[in-house]
């Protein structure tokens, strides 16, 4: 399964929803999508993960990089997932302490630091 | 003989097919379904990664996963043909490698070793070998 991706606003949050399979294959496009946003000056991101099937390393490593650049603008990137084989990627590589995750989008946007 | 032996050249988009071949293996091998996830997952690092060192270092050769089957465990190797590379310390002697790909393989090796209880690297002459054992159960 490839990679699906789409973006909508809400307020002053942009959602990213996810779906497929991240991996070293897919990754790339994830990455191209999130600079796209920063670089139009969208700098509070929700990521919607849950039709999220498949999620490595190099997916991970995506989503620190898109919260590398939108802290550079003082932005956000919240993430929403409820898949247990999901979480427990972030779990073991310690990532539950970088990013905040929440049970559903609304709950993201309507979260503030 | 491995039950099964795999040979992909080094595309990022065959790692998803080495992912689905060892999840069915390891599945008719015994695992327990609920470590299926984790197979899946493990090997999927371990390919990533031989893709990542081979193309880096300009190696032609494709990268090799071994699944076996034995009595009570099952057993994947991920080869590549990059030596010095097996325990995390970055090429020697090579050509200066991209330090962002590098970073992705030790984040590999972390979720790896995070995950498998019984992983072991080894750093042979002609490359690094990944092998992760789960225990299966008989049906």
């Amino acid at each position: 399964m490839d990679l699906s991706l789409s973006t909508r606003t809400v307020g002053d949050r942009t959602i990213v929803e996810v779906g497929g399979e991240i991996d070293v294959y897919t990754a790339p496009k994830l990455r191209e999508q999130l600079v796209e946003l920063v670089n139009d000056g969208s700098y509070h991101l929700v990521v919607d993960m849950e039709g999220v099937d498949f999620l490595d390393s190099t997916g991970l490593g995506v989503l620190v990089g898109g919260l590398k650049r939108v802290r550079a603008h003082e932005g956000s990137l919240r993430l929403v997932c409820n898949q247990e084989r999901i979480l427990k990627i972030f779990r073991i590589t310690g990532l539950t302490k970088v990013f905040p995750i929440h049970t559903s989008v609304d709950e993201a946007v309507a979260a503030t630091d | 003989m491995p039950t099964v032996e795999l040979l992909f050249s080094a595309q990022p988009e065959h790692v998803r097919t080495a992912r689905l071949v060892a999840a069915q293996v390891a599945r008719r091998a015994g695992v327990d379904e609920a470590s299926l996830d984790e197979v899946r997952l493990a090997v999927g690092e371990a390919c990533s990664r031989a893709v990542g060192l081979h193309r880096n270092n300009g190696v032609e050769e494709p990268v090799r996963v071994l699944l076996n089957e034995d009595e009570k465990k099952f057993s994947i190797e991920v080869v590549d043909e990059v030596p010095g590379n097996a325990t995390g310390g970055g090429a020697t002697g090579g050509p200066p490698t991209d330090d962002a790909a590098e970073d992705e393989g030790e984040m590999g090796l972390a979720v790896i070793s995070g995950l498998v209880d019984d992983v072991e690297v080894i750093d042979g002459d002609r490359g690094g070998v990944i092998r992760m054992t789960w225990p299966t159960v008989s049906v």
